[in-house]
């Protein structure tokens, strides 16, 4: 029972009064962010960055992941009683946490979400903590060429699953790996696209990029958002769902554990994609799937579930590999190497008062939020009523003053600007910023797979497929890659006209 | 209870939540998106062709960032051929001159900063966003700028002692 001891070691820390603060300030944080429309996690996480520079490492993630799974709570709120998704990972949630709410059951909505996600989140902690020592251990004998094929896989992946177009996030990717490349070449030491400007030697800093295209980018943007007229949030009477209800969702919870916890784990997959899996099959499965749309809880306790689920199983291939899943874990990478940790296979054995104490952390997040959720929902409800344009003012000081005391240079506040005009454009334009950040913080491990992996292979580019794991890589990659265009050849071969169905 | 409601479903969703936002833009702007990618592809060719490929066995510093330009040119043609009909992109709206304005204040923020502290030119974009920006009302915009100033003077100045530029 050797393995079990890091794991009660975590428990320890987690125990320690710091870190059970940070704890529920992440969740109440990502709860809040949830609730209000506009900002979303990964906006959040990132106008946050700054406060992480000094607090203790495993206090900090603790927080940020509070925040990221707080989230999928908070945005369910939104979803049931406004019909707004504050989430894009809740979108679904929508479709029968609505219809309930309108026939006044919107409080069972409420209670089926916040089960249903405590328990898809609950499940996905139990299997990450069983299954990523394991793929620690596998991925610890890994080689350069292997980290180069699983870094480009988690790049092209995350491009072409998110959303907005393929073509202009495997661009948009593109672009943050040539970002990368600005600064000292650590091969050769020659300055590459530095401009002879000092500040630009030691490459550009992951801090103001993420800051500007995801926190101020994101808010410039929603500037542009028409303002809603505000609708009353429907009445809650009480949130403690029947027994018939439990019954009828607890298929559901069971699928969309299991869905969220397999989608969560692989690149490009995380909540958004899973909360619509899960709903589909529901939907399918039904015998009676006209109830879908009209307040079947089964449309709301399934997404809600798997998008919990995913949310922590994302961490995986985060704390295993060093390969985040979507732009939100790329802002966590990003928050560890700002703490001197390099996320890899060796963070669990080299740091494992971290590796644990932030997965524990999660199980106590998770009561946290479910306490929020079912007894204090009322509190958030309240929270409804602040209009967008009192918090934009409010998180854009945040944001540049928080930049600035990083390193207290104000130019730093100007790459923000700069990097908040861009994203807003990109997002005008058609184009993701996830995946530009992704591909940036890739950016630099991955140039150093593939070099040395050519040195390693002599200059022979093959060696890349002819190695067992690396080519499985590359070839399942391929396929990925080839199915949707496949499937395009097929259709419009076809032109079959019942494939209207969206979700 | 209302049964003869259609369900709600995606497709309906979606565009009403696109309704909030200004109308795609036409072929024009795709067109562009294309020819933007497509001049920092051409460009990155270029700079990194200049630091020096070397070569396979010796990979130089420009091979790394020249492939990737590679991919980027290539990929700016394929959505110049393709992407003109495409319905991703966003009109520029009056409600993009809001935007404008917000990108100013930031800038005037950044200048003002070194120059005399942060508290003045905190209000005063607190403000600006507020009423003219957000069309909050004058009371409720001066209570909540005012308020927001001294809620960070007291948190970055007396509780956190972070080193922030300052008038006092």
């Amino acid at each position: 029972m050797d393995f079990l001891n890091p794991v009660l070691d975590g428990f320890g820390v987690v125990a320690q009064p710091d870190n059970l603060l940070y704890c529920l300030a992440g969740v109440v944080i990502g709860m809040l962010i949830g609730v209000l429309p506009g900002l979303g996690p990964a906006a959040t996480i990132a106008i946050l960055l700054p406060i992480t520079y000094g607090v203790e490492p495993v206090s900090a993630i603790i927080m940020l992941a509070g925040i990221f799974y707080g989230a999928q709570y908070g945005g369910t709120i939104t979803s049931v009683l406004l019909r707004l998704p504050g989430e894009a990972s809740s979108v679904v949630t929508v479709f029968d946490g609505f219809a309930l709410a309108k026939q006044g059951k919107a409080g069972t909505a409420l209670g089926i979400a916040a089960i249903g996600s405590f328990i898809g989140g609950t499940v996905s902690i139990i299997g990450l903590t069983l299954l990523a020592p394991l793929v620690a251990s596998v991925a610890l004998d890994f080689g350069p060429p292997e980290y180069a094929a699983l870094a480009l896989f988690g790049v092209l992946l995350v491009a072409t699953v998110g959303n907005g177009g393929r073509l202009k996030s495997v661009i948009a990717a593109c672009l943050g790996l040539l970002l990368a490349t600005v600064g000292r070449d650590t091969f050769t030491g020659a300055d590459r696209f530095t401009f002879a400007n000092l500040d630009l030697a030691d490459g550009i800093d992951f801090v103001p990029i993420a800051m500007g295209l995801f926190g101020l980018g994101e808010i410039l943007y929603n500037l542009e958002e028409r303002q809603h007229k505000r609708q009353e949030p429907a009445k809650i009477s009480t949130v403690w769902p029947s027994r018939q209800d439990l019954r009828q969702s607890r298929g559901a919870f069971g699928r969309g554990s299991v869905i969220g916890f397999v989608l969560g784990v692989l690149p490009g997959g995380g909540a958004t994609l899973s909360s619509l899996v899960a709903y589909a099959v529901e939907k399918r499965r039904a015998k009676d799937p006209e109830r879908f749309g009209r307040g079947a809880i089964e449309g709301v306790a399934a997404p809600e579930t798997a998008n919990n689920a995913a949310a922590t199983s994302s961490f995986i291939p985060l704390l295993t590999l060093g390969i985040p899943a979507n732009a939100t874990m790329a802002l966590m990478f990003g928050a560890l190497l700002i703490q001197g940790i390099p996320p890899g296979p060796q963070l669990v054995s080299d740091h494992p008062d971290l590796f644990w104490g932030v997965v524990n952390s999660m199980y106590l997040g998770n009561i946290l939020l479910l306490i929020m959720s079912i007894p204090m929902v009322g509190v958030f409800v309240k929270i409804l009523r602040i209009r967008p344009a009192i918090l934009a003012p409010i998180t854009v000081l945040i944001t540049l003053l928080g930049v600035y005391t990083v390193a207290n240079r104000v130019f730093d506040v100007f790459l923000v600007i700069v990097f908040g005009v861009l994203g807003y454009l990109m997002k005008k334009f058609g184009f993701e910023p996830g995946p530009l950040v992704l591909a940036f913080v890739l950016g630099s491990v991955m140039e150093i797979a593939v070099r040395q992996s050519l040195l390693i292979f002599g200059g022979d580019v093959t060696g890349f497929f002819t190695r067992p794991i690396s080519g499985t890589v590359l070839a399942v990659l391929i396929v990925v890659l080839a199915l949707p265009l496949v499937r395009q050849l097929r259709k419009s071969r076809q032109k079959s006209p019942q494939d209207k169905e969206l979700v | 209870m209302t049964n003869a409601e259609p369900p709600l479903d995606g497709a309906a969703l979606l565009a009403e939540l696109a309704e909030d936002r200004p109308p795609p833009a036409g072929p024009w702007s795709q067109g562009g998106a294309a020819v933007v990618a497509g001049l920092i592809g051409v460009a990155g060719l270029i700079a990194s062709a200049r630091l020096g490929l070397g070569q396979l066995t010796a990979p130089g510093p420009g091979l790394w960032p020249f492939v990737i330009s590679v991919v980027i040119t290539t990929l700016a043609v394929v959505l110049a051929l393709t992407g003109r009909h495409g319905v991703d992109t966003e009109k520029f709206s009056r409600s993009s001159v809001t935007v404008a304005i917000a990108v100013a204040t930031l800038v005037l923020l950044a200048l003002a900063l070194p120059v005399i502290g942060f508290e003045i030119p905190s209000l005063l974009l607190t403000f600006v966003w507020l009423r003219f920006l957000g069309k909050e009302s004058w009371r409720s915009s001066i209570v909540i700028s005012l308020g927001t100033v001294v809620a960070f003077y007291l948190l970055f100045v007396l509780v956190l002692k972070i080193p922030v530029p300052r008038l006092i």
